[in-house]
């Protein structure tokens, strides 16, 4: 034969992967070094296939890298800069070593700093695949934003974050790109419409945070430097994409207005905090009433394009949801996400003076039409406005039309508030606010709720009259009909939802064809059993993630029942 | 560095020296201990010197280096630094005038009082001498201390108590400006200007009355340029020319500059503003393989119901599921929360985990390998396999039809007659009862005495004999149930002379033919075993009879028996392992023997053994060869049933798992392609198993029928099965002591 003779673990996919340290060390850097360019560079380890190969025959736990990854990693000039700030920091703990102090200062001002936009050009080469990666930027600049200015990270970052968030609402505001919010125990969700992008984030509730002690700062901080380069970028681009001026400004008509106030702070401070207020609306580059008046030419418009159309033309619905209307907020409504809110649809918010700087109108502003407050009642109330919970503007914007409004007043309990997010097949639990909710969609009106409950309450007396009927048939149907229920399970698990009632009439019809089925159901239970091995684990695991789908379904409409069930015994004992 | 190597070079070189001198003074020690001495004292001198020349060195660069920064960067410092320097030596020189005077007071009575005339601290050692130590001491005594001769020096009589103090205090007009003087313990009466002395300090005044606080001030240096110098020193030399330190300083940090160890200072001024552009201004639309092979982390998973502040009843938790949710490990949990509702969004409180969880989805983001895991969407129904359906392959047993009572212990085994007509059964109440198929009667039943562990009618038609093994013997029966003819050529059968005594197995076991009752009851012959007897079974002729003795550790596991010349031999000379059943082949000279583990197929006529089936079972409960004999089934006690086909391979061509328990028990049918197993779990299965001529084609293996009908009793089911000869019925005993037929 001859030749060389062949060695392990030097070619195929040993040669392709590369252990944690063995790449720390090709790349002579520390640990924190190297964990802070993988965030950077965005570099992730793999799982190899054959991990005993990979591993050259040890079965220990290791971490593998793909070597590519790490030849790429090698002709990255950030590690350069690594290696300077290493020589810096050295540098200057020689400096307070000697106490010297004039060298001290002098290496702090040539502090090596290094800038990250070729990276994300690099990771993120269209505008669109940034837009794609954004939403744990802005989970965490918005995190990041509502840390207390000591401790923990840099106050700078704090104000970089905020600012970039600020400017990110500015925008969503301006481009009217909301669809979704939903109040969730954790934060607020928002969801937008970016460039046909769905972006969701969300926002922690305003309090100051319970630092803990298990949770590594440094891999935030990291994080949080890529991700306020990425967020600003993306920002400018968006802002000129509207034609708005970046370094975001106040539209100087509003400027104007507002020059009185300008006692208030320095300038730039104000300025700043005006933003953030979010009443305001942005400087453009271009002036901005010839725009809006340019409306799109109507083509006549065959199939398919009709119902793109018809969808685009609900969307602008939904965009001037809050068109025409006014608003005011009360001190204890979270003013940041209602304003937030409301402005993106279209309507007009003020608050009370005190309160923050930026509002626009007072309470007595006899053109007001709805007040939000979060409170149980409230003393001095005008005549000609809703006073309503903060909710309803929340479930108004997820139903996209506006609710009525007599469940949200004060003090009233409020309606459920569901996740705009989750879209039920067919088959799963729809809870019954839903379906009114789809109900009020869908045009048609809402039943007078006393009506309702007498209707049921007569269905009920039906349903018992026909048990009764039915028990004397029971004793002999048991058993079938216990098969009836598993076989409703199981076409329930099918996504199908078969009403079978059982009628004195048709014992007949119905026994013939419940042969039939049950035939057919022997007929299947033989088959599987010939089933190969794989294939009937395969086929066990899908069939127990259906009735288990189904289970947990049934258990939540039979919860809803019960509860239901005990506010009416609830009420009736009230009445009498 | 340098300097120290410097200094141990140097150091080395005078202990060289040193030890030179040593040499010396062993060589010339008439020498003088002065020079010696001085020898020592001139190399300590020098040591001195380099040590100060060092030192000189290192201030000069420090000098330098100072004087430099002095000159470029911060003066203020450095002034302010110096004041303190002058400001500690002037604290420094008091500490040591007090030390001083301190050191002078403990020496003062050695030193002449001449020299402290002017010195105030010493005035009162003139009244008294006992020194400066605290007069507490001596509270108790009468005297003060001592004084130079060591004479006691007595306090002045003071006898006074509180009265005459107080009387004092009201006659005498000097008292206030009277006090007792601690050293010597007399009073003194203050005088005027000592009064007015206290005053004065009180008021927080000098203690000098003509002095001068206000005085003006006389400015030393003033911003006007004076007419003439201050001092009348020539300027030195070194102003006129240019410092070559300097210039040598400047040199190197503009050399530093150039090789850029040194930057220029950058401008701090935030550059924010100016920080952000159109990055993806030149949308170059390169496709790099880096960004094909991209795996973009997966997101988020939005929230559902279950987490909005308010949701609806149905997804809060129960207390049961509260409970469960506390006692599940974190990493299980079906959600990371509790679900809770809050009546207004203003009692919202602050998540505690929220920033946990922006950590952990950071890890994920850089620590969690990624993988493209391609989800294929099955339809569960593609999954079935196609079968024909079981109604085309009617006909097969379907309904429970019959049921045989009559037996009292669960029944071990049945057994049909060639004919269709009779139903053999043994049971454990020691009884073999004869029943008529079609109208479920008990014609006839033999007590043997016995637990009976199985039962085979003759295959044969021209015979009617029943083989039962009970214990360690084997009984042929002559139930009389059939033509005249035909028990008479069952009678000759058995009757047949006993020519010579058989050669093998000669004392192993015993023929005999019954006698008296035994005989009335129709049991003709009985075979005597050594061992207990767990299976029988008749070759298809109907002459040879097979009879199983399981045993671990004997070779004689299996005997055949020829009935008509009452002989009996042991086939085999090794123990190839626990026999569990045997069989003959139906058309050829084979026997099938099952042992544990496999099945082994013996060639009767060249006697050897021609394949070992491997079952891929734990134990092979039963076994049961096709009427064709090409093909054998296996029952297991591991729930499996494994077809063979033996022109294929010795390996099963299917597995069956359909039951939950032990096979007990399998069964082909003679002309219908139908086998059937019975199990623990009280159910038969039935299929249909049909076998092709052409050797192509693979065997059709459908399950047709679930029949059920026996109960389980004491964890066993179904004990036997068997198969009606021609019609497609099936039989099964059970542990339930009933026979049932399914039609």
């Amino acid at each position: 034969m001859g030749g060389l003779q062949k060695k392990k673990f030097e070619r195929g996919s040993a040669a392709n992967y590369i252990t944690r340290n063995k790449a720390r060390r090709k790349l002579q850097l520390s640990l924190p070094d190297f964990r802070r360019l993988c965030i950077l560079k965005g570099i992730y380890p793999h799982e190899p296939k054959h991990k005993k190969k990979v591993n050259k025959g040890s079965t220990a736990a290791r971490t593998f890298y793909l070597l590519k990854d790490i030849r790429f990693l090698l002709h990255e000039p950030i590690v350069g800069k690594f290696r300077d700030y290493k020589v810096f920091v050295r540098r200057l703990k020689k400096a307070y070593g000697k106490t010297e102090w004039s060298a001290v200062e002098r290496l702090r001002e040539n502090k090596p700093t290094y800038k990250l936009d070729h990276i994300i050009k690099e990771r993120y080469p269209s505008f669109i695949d940034a837009l794609r990666d954004i939403d744990d930027a802005l989970c965490m600049c918005f995190l990041f934003s509502t840390f207390a200015r000591t401790g923990k990270c840099h106050v700078q970052t704090i104000q970089l974050c905020r600012r970039l968030t600020v400017e990110w609402m500015n925008y969503v505001i301006t481009s009217s790109a909301l669809r979704k919010v939903f109040i969730s125990i954790k934060g607020i969700y928002y969801q937008a419409e970016v460039m046909g992008q769905l972006i969701t984030w969300v926002v922690p509730y305003q309090f100051s945070h319970d630092h803990p002690t298990d949770v590594d700062y440094r891999v935030m901080a990291t994080f949080t430097e890529l991700y306020t380069t990425l967020l600003g970028f993306v920002n400018f681009r968006l802002y000129h994409s509207l034609n708005l001026i970046y370094p975001p400004k106040m539209d100087s008509k509003v400027e104007m207005d507002q020059m009185e106030d300008d006692d208030y702070a320095m300038t730039s401070e104000s300025n700043s905090e005006k933003l953030s207020a979010l009443s305001a609306s942005l400087a453009r580059a271009v002036s901005s009433a010839e725009e809006e008046e340019a409306e799109l030419d109507q083509f006549p418009v065959e199939g398919e394009d009709i119902e793109q159309m018809e969808a685009k033309e609900k969307e602008q619905k939904q965009q001037k949801l809050f068109k025409g209307l006014k608003f005011f907020l009360n001190r204890e409504a979270p003013r940041e996400s209602l304003a937030f809110v409301i402005r993106c649809f279209g309507g007009e918010v003020s608050w009370d003076k005190s309160l923050c700087i930026g509002s626009t109108y007072e309470v007595t502003d006899e053109t007001i039409t709805h007040h939000i407050a979060d409170r149980p009642n409230i003393e001095k109330q005008y005549i000609n406005r809703y006073y309503i919970q903060p909710q309803w503007v929340y479930d108004c914007v997820n139903a996209k039309m506006l609710l009525p409004v007599e469940d949200y007043f004060l003090g009233v309990n409020l309606p459920p508030h569901l996740s705009p997010f989750v879209e039920e097949k067919e088959g799963d639990y729809v809870p019954p606010e839903k379906l009114k909710i789809m109900a009020l969609q869908r045009g048609e009106k809402p039943a007078n709720e006393e009506e309702e409950e007498d209707e049921e309450e007569g269905e009920e007396e039906e349903e018992e009259e026909g048990d009764e009927e039915e028990e004397e048939e029971e004793d002999e149907e048991e058993e079938a009909e216990e098969k009836n229920l598993k076989m409703m399970e199981e076409q329930r698990s099918q996504g199908k939802s078969l009403q079978v009632k059982v009628t004195p009439g048709k014992v007949k019809a119905e026994n013939s064809a419940r042969l039939e089925e049950e035939e057919k159901a022997e007929e299947k239970r033989l088959a599987i059993m010939m089933m190969k091995k794989k294939e009937k684990y395969l086929y066990d695991k899908i069939m127990f993630g259906k009735k288990r789908k189904v289970r947990e379904a049934n258990k939540l409409a039979a919860k809803r029942k019960a509860h239901d069930d005990a506010e009416k015994s609830k009420k009736k004992k009230a009445k009498k | 560095m340098e300097e120290s190597s410097k200094r141990s070079e140097q150091r080395k070189e005078m202990e060289k020296e040193r030890k030179k001198g040593e040499k010396k003074r062993r060589k010339e020690e008439e020498e003088e201990e002065e020079e010696i001495l001085i020898f020592n004292h001139k190399s300590a001198e020098k040591e001195k010197e380099d040590e100060d020349l060092s030192d000189s060195e290192d201030s000069v660069f420090s000098g330098l280096e100072d004087s430099g920064s002095d000159s470029e960067d911060d003066d203020d410092d450095d002034e302010d630094l110096k004041v303190d320097q002058n400001l500690s030596q002037q604290v420094k020189k008091e500490e040591e005038d007090v030390q001083s005077s301190l050191k002078k007071k403990d020496e003062e009575e050695e030193v002449k009082r001449d020299e402290y005339e002017h010195d105030s601290s010493d005035e009162e050692d003139i009244r008294n001498t006992v020194g400066n130590i605290p007069m507490e001491w001596y509270k108790d005594f009468p005297h003060i201390g001592y004084d130079l001769d060591g004479k006691k020096i007595y306090k002045p009589i003071r006898n006074k108590d509180e009265l005459d103090d107080f009387l004092d205090k009201m006659e005498n007009p000097d008292y206030w400006r009277t006090v007792q003087d601690k050293q010597t313990g007399s009073d003194v009466v203050l005088s005027d200007e000592q009064v007015e002395l206290v005053k004065r300090l009180q008021r927080g005044q000098f203690g000098d009355v003509n002095f001068n606080e206000y005085q003006p001030q006389v400015e030393f240096f003033t911003q006007e340029v004076m007419l003439h110098p201050v001092t009348n020193r020539p300027a030195d030399k070194r102003s006129f020319i240019p410092s070559l330190l300097e210039k040598d300083k400047v040199s190197k940090l503009v050399h530093a500059i150039k090789m850029g160890w040194i930057k220029p200072r950058r401008d701090s001024r935030d550059d924010s503003r100016g920080r952000y552009y159109d990055l993806w201004a030149s949308e170059d639309t390169s496709n790099l393989a880096r960004h094909r092979m991209h795996l973009p982390a997966p997101k988020i998973p939005l929230p559902g119901h279950h987490e909005s502040y308010n949701p609806p009843p149905e997804y809060l938790f129960t207390d049961e599921e509260r409970a469960l949710w506390e006692q599940q490990d974190p990493v299980d949990r079906k959600f990371p929360f509790v679900p809770r509702s809050f009546s207004s969004l203003r009692l919202v409180p602050a998540f505690p985990r929220f920033i946990h969880e922006r950590f952990e989805r950071c890890l994920d983001l850089y620590l969690c390998p990624r993988q493209r895991k391609m989800r294929v969407n099955v339809n569960p129904e593609d999954l079935i396999p196609k079968l024909p359906k079981p109604k085309d392959l009617q006909p097969f047993p379907t309904t429970q039809s019959l049921v045989y009572r009559g037996h009292s212990g669960l029944v071990r085994s049945i057994s049909v007659s060639p004919s269709g007509q009779w139903l053999a059964s043994g049971s454990d109440d020691g009884s073999v009862r004869f029943w008529e198929i079609c109208s479920s009667r008990c014609l006839k039943t033999v007590q043997v005495g016995g637990a009976v562990k199985s039962v085979a009618w003759n295959p044969n038609p021209s015979v009617c004999l029943l083989a039962v093994a009970l214990d360690s013997a084997v009984l042929i029966l002559s139930p009389a149930l059939a033509d005249r003819q035909v028990v008479l050529s069952s009678d000759r059968l058995l009757s047949a002379p006993q020519e010579a005594e058989p050669i093998e197995g000669d004392g192993l076991v015993n023929w005999s033919d019954t006698e008296g009752e035994e005989l009335n009851q129709g049991i003709r012959l009985k075979i005597q075993h050594p061992k207990a007897v767990q299976q029988v079974a008749w070759h298809t002729k109907g002459d040879y009879l097979a009879s199983v003795m399981p045993d671990h550790s004997s070779h004689l596991q299996v005997l055949i028996h020829q009935v008509s010349r009452r002989r009996s031999q042991n086939p085999f000379r090794k123990n190839k392992g626990l026999v569990q059943s045997v069989s003959f082949h139906p058309i050829r000279p084979y026997f099938f023997v099952a042992t544990q583990r496999s099945v082994r197929i013996y060639n009767l006529v060249k006697q050897d053994l021609t394949k070992k089936l491997h079952a891929n079972s734990k134990w092979i409960s039963s076994m049961a060869v096709h009427p064709g004999g090409d093909h054998v089934i296996c029952g297991s006690y591991d729930c499996k049933l494994s077809w063979f086909d033996l022109d294929l391979s010795t390996k099963p061509y299917r597995m069956l798992r359909h039951h939950r328990k032990a096979v007990r028990s399998v069964a082909y049918h003679r002309l219908y392609p139908l086998f059937a197993s019975a199990a623990d779990d009280g159910s038969i299965i039935v299929c249909h198993g049909t076998v092709y001529n052409d050797l192509l084609q693979n065997p059709l293996i459908v399950p047709v029928k679930v029949l059920r009908g026996h109960v389980i009793t004491h964890e066993l089911g179904v004990l036997d099965v068997t198969f009606h000869p021609t019609q497609p019925w099936i039989f099964s005993s059970g542990a339930d002591a009933t026979i049932r037929l399914f039609t």
